[in-house]
């Protein structure tokens, strides 16, 4: 399996991509935040949160639609907030029969549910933006450069560079038990529920004991070349006046959202 | 394919208030250092590469599942088995990573309430895996895999209840739809987490039984009693929490203005129970079950949906 089976990271040679990861960091935490802080049914405001959206992919040169078509992904945790559509109260917009009683959706119910999709809608496309424009190792480092513990950023590193590896290990498993479940045209396969679910738990066991010598087997390696606990890099990350004054920018515009959240 | 186990508890941005996101990072950060510092004395500079391969592990084991019935699968999620099999500091540093790098790969959960997803994934299920674990570790085999399977269930409960609990106070969910829906979906979520779990361990205590007993060795008293006293705390609260007062009345009521706000509108279950029934607790018990398997429907449906599109998809891709 090759990294770009799961890597969502767009090559191409923008302005947003040569960026230092930092600045793209900022950037999307305070767009998600800002989001977050817009009130219920600030519509104007989410409108030009969609619109810094939409400005920040096509400067990334991302393809047209690219965040938009992966930002569903948040959507069937919607059904968490459904029911602030019945329970906050206000007036009732839509009322249906249902047992013998009438259930109503009250405006402010409707106001709050549609403000919590989009929030989380604009959320996620932040996100993307980022995925979609800044290489992992990349990321990594901007998280190390923002204070985020040196050895959780190794370890997580370490993960996406396994990850793959790993998931290779476990389609062969898969692959294993498939080879070994012939089953009828018609009728039942397989032994009962216990049975299957003993044969995954063996499977997961398996998964780990290979892992855990794997790790060994790595440790050593890295041993032998000299490793002594710590990663190094050869990329300097610096933020330049360019990163500065973009961010600047990507703030400004934030801080607009906010005001146009504030006044409409 | 890899990514359709029903992981509905990777909370994305968006459906909690900034205070409650900001709680929780404060108590994950805690956590994570306190993690990171122990992890650290036990392993030394061997950490890194045992816990990064143990994380993409985890990731990697959740693509193996099992057919139960009708279309849907028993998933392993991996909390349990990381704090039993590597002791519960290492276990929350690695399923940190893997939250980790699930948001920031696959925006399978938010940014920003990363730390939520971290107390709810990470934090509440090593506490109460392992301290029920550690509780019977020196009892015989049998008694431990019915222990660990009853905890790997009741680890999926917790963190459940403690998604439940983060929705409505931020407002987002009514307590009394949210906590017996979610509660209801992990339970049986949460089975074939324990079959697998349990399952797991047991090979593994047969092909290395010292590994175990090393992890055991991990925590003291201190970890039975939080454990426990976890545990003992998620199956109390979850009859009561469904009659918590919802995070919008919440902020109502501290702002003196719900008298004057018209009553809600729902009228579905009223005070979760069943009119004919009265208000007795069987009558809240009748409600939360028809919840449950209310939700439980809309959730089997939505997962032949998504799988009957990805059976399509590779289809053609073949």
């Amino acid at each position: 399996m090759h990294v770009s089976a799961f890597d969502r990271y767009q090559h191409q040679h923008s302005r947003v991509h040569r960026l230092d990861p930092r600045a793209k960091v900022l950037m999307t935490l305070f767009f998600i935040l800002s989001n977050a802080l817009l009130p219920d049914g600030a519509w104007a405001a989410f409108l030009a949160a969609w619109g810094l959206a939409l400005l920040a992919g096509s400067v990334a040169q991302l393809p047209p639609g690219y965040l938009f078509k992966r930002s569903f992904i948040a959507l069937p945790f919607a059904l968490a907030a459904v029911t602030v559509l019945f329970t906050v109260p206000g007036a009732a917009v839509l009322t249906f029969p249902l047992f013998s009683r009438t259930i109503a959706i009250s405006d402010a119910g409707l106001a709050r549910f549609a403000s919590i999709v989009i929030r989380s809608w604009l959320s996620v496309q932040g996100a993307i933006w980022l995925t979609a424009t800044t290489q992992f190792p990349d990321l990594m480092h901007a998280l190390r450069h923002l204070r985020v513990p040196r050895l959780l950023i190794a370890i997580i590193s370490f993960m996406y560079r396994y990850l793959f590896v790993l998931a290779d290990e476990a389609t062969r498993l898969l692959r294993a038990r498939e080879a070994r479940s012939a089953a009828p045209v018609s009728g039942k396969s397989g032994g009962s529920i216990l049975w299957r679910a003993k044969v995954a738990g063996g499977m997961v066991g398996q998964l780990f004991l290979r892992s855990l010598e794997r790790s060994e087997r790595v440790y050593n390696a890295m041993l032998a070349r000299g490793y002594r606990g710590q990663l190094l890099t050869m990329n300097p990350h610096v933020m330049m006046k360019r990163d500065w004054q973009e961010l600047g920018t990507a703030v400004i515009l934030i801080a607009l959202v906010q005001v146009i959240g504030r006044l409409f | 394919m890899f990514f359709a186990s029903i992981q509905t508890l990777h909370i994305p941005d968006g459906f909690l208030s900034l205070f409650i996101a900001g709680l929780c990072w404060v108590v994950a950060i805690g956590f994570i250092l306190l993690a990171i510092r122990r992890s650290q004395r036990s392993f030394d500079e061997r950490l890194v590469p045992l816990a990064g391969m143990m994380a993409a592990f985890i990731f990697a084991g959740q693509m193996i599942n099992f057919p139960v019935a009708g279309g849907t699968s028993g998933h392993f999620i991996g909390a349990a088995l990381a704090a039993v099999a590597l002791g519960p500091w290492l276990g929350i540093l690695v399923m940190t990573a893997v939250i980790a790098l699930q948001a920031l790969l696959f925006q399978d959960g938010g940014l920003v309430v990363m730390g939520a997803n971290i107390l709810v994934m990470g934090i509440t299920p090593a506490l109460i895996s392992y301290g029920l674990y550690r509780a019977v570790s020196h009892r015989p085999r049998r008694v431990q895999m019915i222990t660990i399977a009853a905890s790997a269930w009741l680890s999926i409960m917790g963190a459940a209840l403690v998604t439940a609990l983060l929705l409505g106070f931020s407002g987002t969910s009514s307590f009394r739809v949210a906590v017996p829906a979610l509660l209801g979906v992990h339970a049986l979520i949460g089975i074939g987490e324990a079959l697998i779990t349990a399952a797991a361990l047991n090979l593994i205590m047969k092909t290395r039984p010292q590994l175990l007993q090393s992890s055991a060795a991990v925590g003291g008293r201190g970890w039975i009693a939080s454990g426990v006293a976890l545990t003992l705390l998620v199956i109390l609260l979850a009859p009561f929490a469904s009659r918590f007062p919802d995070g919008l009345e919440w902020v109502a009521a501290e702002n003196g203005f719900l008298d004057t706000a018209v009553t809600a509108p729902f009228q579905l279950l009223p005070g979760y129970t069943i009119p004919i029934l009265g208000a007795g607790s069987l009558s809240t018990i009748v409600a939360s079950l028809i919840g449950a398997l209310l939700a439980a429907a809309i959730m089997i449906i939505l997962a032949r949906l998504i799988h009957g599109r990805q059976a399509k998809m590779k289809r053609l891709r073949d």
